[in-house]
């Protein structure tokens, strides 16, 4: 009788705490983070941790439109690096990002957000003449046209990819291809290489799991 | 009896002769489509994608067998120099620039033509590296 009890209530831990595993199914936090002191609702002193955020930011879209992080506020964001006359990795992380951005079509709160390294050439309509030859319109893949300063910036020290000019490689700029997962309050939960597939079919999962997070 | 001997070991000699030189040519056809399959990947799967679908209107297919055949005097042309001239391929009008691969010698050419001219639907058979060098000298006409 006793074995029977044991047994039971051993199975019981492992179903409840196997169950539990998977509510608690979260992507994990990138970057640099901080503990700070806060005062909850009641005024009553916390601990808490700070993870690291994306500024707030401002760039031309594709259409010369003045374009601030209120456009992915609140949503779920796939930021990239690329230019549009890159002849290496470029083709193939957007080859792979396209069939990210086709698989949630029908969701607005999945968006995808390109930053051009190339402040020389790359204007806002050279950016609109690429998408449109990508087969991309409408406002869920924004392409963002900034200084050469608060572009590289914003890449090396939020989204923590590498870019920069490079005068000995082909096409003038050395950059990595990570496609960067940001979530509502503009963390980073995720990096992954846009020219391996795989990397790209892992990214469509953690989307998934992200937009499942409580909100 | 001795002169029916000789003649079939002729014969067979003969037809050994010529199977042989078949299969060399098929073998230097399967060794182009191996080497070639390597520099496909390495120099243009980025944009003309794993099974040569192109991509949107930035990069075209290479799966146009029709315009593969009409131009197949071009295509070192193409691969060597780069292309700075709008293409028509599968109806659509292909503007963007292709880039130069000067680096590729010709044999790496003729082989990676003769992968993407056997794969993707189209069956263009052998190219050799002599035809690339011959291709060449034509190309700015």
């Amino acid at each position: 009788m006793n074995k029977i009890i044991i047994t039971t209530s051993i199975c019981l831990t492992l179903i409840i705490s196997l169950s539990s595993c998977q509510q608690d199914k979260k992507l994990p936090f990138y970057g640099e983070r901080h503990a700070e002191t806060v005062r909850d609702a009641a005024g009553i002193e916390k601990i808490d941790t700070v993870y690291q955020t994306i500024p707030n930011w401002s760039f031309l879209n594709q259409d010369s439109v003045v374009t601030t992080n209120k456009l992915t506020d609140g949503k779920v964001y796939i930021a990239d690096f690329f230019f549009t006359s890159c002849t290496t990795i470029c083709p193939t992380m957007h080859r792979n990002l396209l069939t990210v951005y086709n698989d949630f079509q029908n969701n607005p709160d999945v968006m995808f957000v390109s930053h051009t390294i190339d402040f020389k050439y790359d204007k806002p309509s050279a950016l609109k003449k690429y998408a449109k030859k990508l087969g991309v319109e409408g406002p869920r893949w924004t392409f963002l046209y900034g200084s050469k300063d608060s572009i590289y910036t914003i890449a090396e020290k939020s989204y923590l990819v590498a870019v920069g000019e490079d005068n000995k490689a082909k096409d003038g700029y050395i950059h990595q291809g990570y496609l960067v997962l940001v979530d509502k309050d503009r963390h980073i939960r995720g990096a992954y290489d846009g020219t391996k597939v795989e990397q790209v079919d892992q990214l469509k999962k953690d989307i998934s799991i992200l937009l499942a997070e409580k909100k | 009896m001795r002169k029916y001997l000789i003649s079939s070991v002729f014969l067979l000699a003969i037809t050994s002769i010529i199977y042989s030189c078949q299969s060399q040519e098929k073998m230097d056809l399967q060794n182009y489509i191996a080497s070639g399959r390597d520099i496909y990947i390495a120099k243009c799967q980025n944009c003309h994608g794993e099974k040569g679908e192109g991509l949107g209107e930035l990069a075209p297919p290479l799966t146009d067998s029709l315009f593969i055949k009409a131009n197949k005097s071009r295509l070192a042309c193409f691969v060597k120099n780069g292309v700075n001239e709008p293409l028509v391929v599968h109806g659509k009008e292909y503007k963007e620039k292709m880039p130069a691969f000067p680096e590729l010698t010709n044999i790496e050419v003729a082989q990676v033509l003769v992968f993407i001219t056997n794969s993707f639907g189209n069956k263009e058979g052998f190219y050799s590296y002599d035809q690339v060098s011959a291709d060449l000298i034509d190309c700015r006409k």
